[in-house]
């Protein structure tokens, strides 16, 4: 292709690319070694509310920021180096966790809280979406021609479920005496909550995931099917491959690279866990990496964000996510240059 | 189907005759932005009567109203709040004494609904609200428990319930984690006369007025639902309106839901109550809120004498005739009803309960309060080490907004 035919196709993802991801990263890496406060200054007010008849006045010194000449909030910022991260990561503590042995403590920091559980989901959700998308592609595949499309409609369905919806609409059929809790408390005879103690909200979040990831998993495998070697399956039949051989023998290593590429994808994806934690309601519970910059982010009822611990924050989950890839990139890279020679 | 037809020209007859409930003609365009609950509904509906008023009622008004109010001109001409949420317009500057405008329009206003910052007008009250105690009255007299004026006596009452069988969860509690739990806190802990702030903006909770505060906070949650940590003011509401819980100490907002018989199986059996000490002697455990009318300063003076008819046409006595058990309103017109009666027994308790600060540290305060408290309530850290975390915390955020050097 002619350099310039290259350019026109590419030059406008590449701008687009730069505008919404390249610009912003920047901006949000050097907000992270900045903050920016309003002037503050100390008045004293005089405020009166009502009760119900009469008003109460109160006068107090209040910290009120100075409004500049323009009618603005005047504002300073200053460089203040790792500052953010400090307050994020509070490493000082950490230290002193592992100094007395009480490692425990370590998860009572709202970032290492909200590590745990983010790698720990991340980790244990992929080999579990993988295994259940191979299961649902192998039985369709194995399905009769008149059930396929019935089959692949209805486990498509979770996935085309806005994510925030599908996890309200699980909170819903298990919190308090949800559909589904009252069925299990009928069947236990026990009065069960599922909301009301860690292990279980996390339980949920497990199978809210796999529920709403699998059928992604299943529609790369089940087109990987299709292109699966039949010379190869029949002689491995021939030669008396049993079913659980030429799964693990022919299909699976035939899917590999498809195996990778869904794995890259979830382990992107199940890191900035988010719409669990509002949906499930878990934040006394569990908090995740992004849940943590989005409270960072949400504004107080006086106006006040921490928008430099946030972009902290963002940054944290950002470099967290570079080292879960680094593996099957690797994988992927190899395999591309494999291929090429 | 004839009858329906009927209703609809009855309906629609009701629309004009209200149009003329207004007593001008609104010729330019005024736009609001408020909390979508139902006494804005009410106010806004009869805003919207004299025309050109669009009304935005938004659950999420409080991110939006700073940076909206602050564009110019202004997105919005009125904006609902209340004593939480006035604070970053206040702090901007993007609301304008309404003096002159009261001066004008507002001859009806009582005193009591100006809210004077520095002896200037900033806003226009039109509601109170509190959390006060909720009671099944049929119940606890039942049961031969009167009515409980402390949260000792409430635990008792809770206590005896449960034991008698009755109910399995007879308290109900707003303590979903974040906002919800730490305004439990704040309710609580000046109860006990536990002040939140030095003089010098430094967090003073770490005390044992705090350790005390925390351990009623989590002695209740025996007699609670175990998913207490996820209740929001619907779920209690709908707690009561199912026969789940005896008692609340809820939003006084929604003291009407209870009587209302499409969704209440309790109708008539809940009485509103004072909210309950947390000390004998002491001002009830719980703040007092309003809930008003402020506008914006970068609109045009045309405008704004505009908005505020409007907004005056929306707070008067029609309005809170046709809807007097919408909220405790302190428009003139209000007939206290029933569900009124804890509120102001709140309110008008001596010693009284605090309001709720209008200042920046209060907020961050807040999000402190609700971000480290959940994990003394699920057992994982004690109360002196939970004091001691949300100190840290709000030291951290209030050096980051610059509230602390």
């Amino acid at each position: 292709m002619k350099f310039r035919t290259f350019a026109a196709f590419v030059g406008p993802s590449v701008l687009m690319m730069v505008f919404f991801i390249a610009l912003p990263l920047v901006s949000v890496f050097l907000e992270s070694f900045k903050v920016t406060q309003p002037v503050m200054q100390q008045v004293e007010v005089e405020t009166c509310t009502p009760g119900f008849l009469t008003q109460t006045c109160t006068t107090e010194l209040k910290t009120i920021p100075v409004i500049g000449a323009d009618g603005k909030v005047e504002t300073t910022t200053q460089w203040q180096g790792l500052q953010s991260y400090r307050s994020v990561l509070q490493m000082d503590k950490v230290w002193a966790a592992i100094g007395s042995s009480e490692i425990g403590s370590i998860l009572q920091i709202d970032f290492w809280k909200a590590l745990r559980f983010t790698l720990m989901y991340t980790l244990l959700t992929l080999p579990l979406v993988i295994g259940v998308g191979l299961i649902i592609a192998l039985t369709v595949n194995n399905a009769t021609r008149a059930l396929r499309g019935p089959i692949i409609f209805v486990s498509l369905l979770p996935f085309i479920i806005t994510p925030v919806i599908g996890s309200l609409a699980i909170y819903w059929l298990f919190v308090g005496d949800g559909i589904l809790t009252a069925m299990m408390e009928r069947w236990s005879g026990t009065n069960i909550s599922m909301f009301a103690q860690a292990w279980t909200v996390e339980l949920l979040m497990y199978f809210y995931r796999v529920w709403h990831v699998a059928p992604f998993a299943f529609v790369i495998f089940y087109a990987g099917l299709q292109t699966v070697n039949m010379d190869t399956l029949e002689s491995a039949v021939i030669d008396g491959a049993s079913r659980w051989q030429r799964l693990r023998h022919v299909i699976v290593p035939h899917l590999m690279p498809l195996i990778v590429f869904i794995a890259l994808i979830h382990l992107m994806d199940c890191y900035r866990v988010f719409e669990e934690i509002v949906g499930f309601r878990s934040q006394a519970h569990v908090i995740s990496l992004q849940w943590l910059t989005f409270d960072f982010l949400v504004p107080d009822d006086a106006g006040n964000r921490a928008i430099s611990r946030a972009s902290a924050s963002a940054m944290l989950t950002m470099v967290g996510i570079v080292f879960l890839l680094i593996w099957p990139l690797r994988r992927t890279w190899r395999d591309h240059r494999g291929g090429a020679h | 189907m004839l009858k329906k037809l009927a209703l609809a020209g009855v309906v629609s007859l009701m629309g004009t005759t209200a149009w003329s409930a207004c007593a001008f003609e609104n010729t330019t365009e005024i736009k609001s932005l408020s909390a979508g609950f139902e006494a804005w509904k009410a106010v806004t509906d009869a805003m919207a009567e004299c025309g050109n008023v669009q009304a935005e009622l938004d659950q999420e008004f409080r991110t939006k109203q700073p940076a909206a109010f602050e564009a110019n001109p202004s997105l919005y001409h009125i904006g609902g709040v209340s004593n939480g949420t006035i604070t970053p317009l206040l702090n901007a500057g993007t609301i304008r004494p309404l003096d002159d405008l009261v001066a004008k329009y507002g001859s009806h206003l009582k005193p009591n609904q100006l809210i004077k910052i520095d002896g200037k007008v900033m806003a226009v009250a039109m509601m109170v609200n509190t959390q006060h105690l909720m009671v099944r009255e049929d119940v606890l007299s039942e049961m031969g428990i009167p009515v409980p004026t402390t949260w000792d006596e409430v635990y008792a009452a809770a206590a005896k319930i449960k034991d008698a069988g009755k109910m399995d969860t007879p308290l109900g509690a707003t303590m979903k984690s974040g906002w919800n739990l730490a305004q439990e806190f704040v309710n609580m802990y000046p109860g006990f006369g536990g002040a939140l702030f030095n003089d010098d903006n430094t967090a003073a909770v770490n005390n044992d007025k705090g350790v005390k505060a925390l351990e009623t906070l989590k002695a209740g949650m025996q007699y609670m639902d175990p998913e207490v940590l996820v209740s929001d003011s619907t779920y209690v509401q709908q707690q009561f309106q199912q026969g789940k819980i005896a008692m609340a100490n809820l939003w006084a907002s929604r003291a009407g839901a209870m009587d209302d018989e499409a969704e209440s199986q309790v109708v008539g059996k809940v009485k509103m109550v004072a909210a309950p000490m947390a000390m004998a002697g002491g001002a009830p455990a719980t703040t007092l809120w309003w809930d008003g009318i402020v506008i914006a300063k970068n609109i045009s003076d045309e405008e704004a004498d505009a908005a505020f008819r409007v907004a005056m046409e929306g707070l008067d006595k029609e309005m809170v005739m046709a809807n007097n058990d919408a909220a405790i309103w302190l428009v003139d017109g209000f007939v206290p009803g029933a569900t009124a009666e804890g509120a102001i027994a709140t309110a008008t308790a001596s010693p009284a309960a605090p309001a709720y600060p209008s200042t920046t540290r209060m907020g961050l305060m807040h999000t402190a309060l609700g971000n480290e408290i959940p994990a003394f309530m699920t057992g994982e850290r004690d109360a002196a080490a939970t004091l001691a975390a949300i100190e840290e915390a709000y030291t951290t955020s209030a050096k980051e907004a610059g509230v602390l050097k």
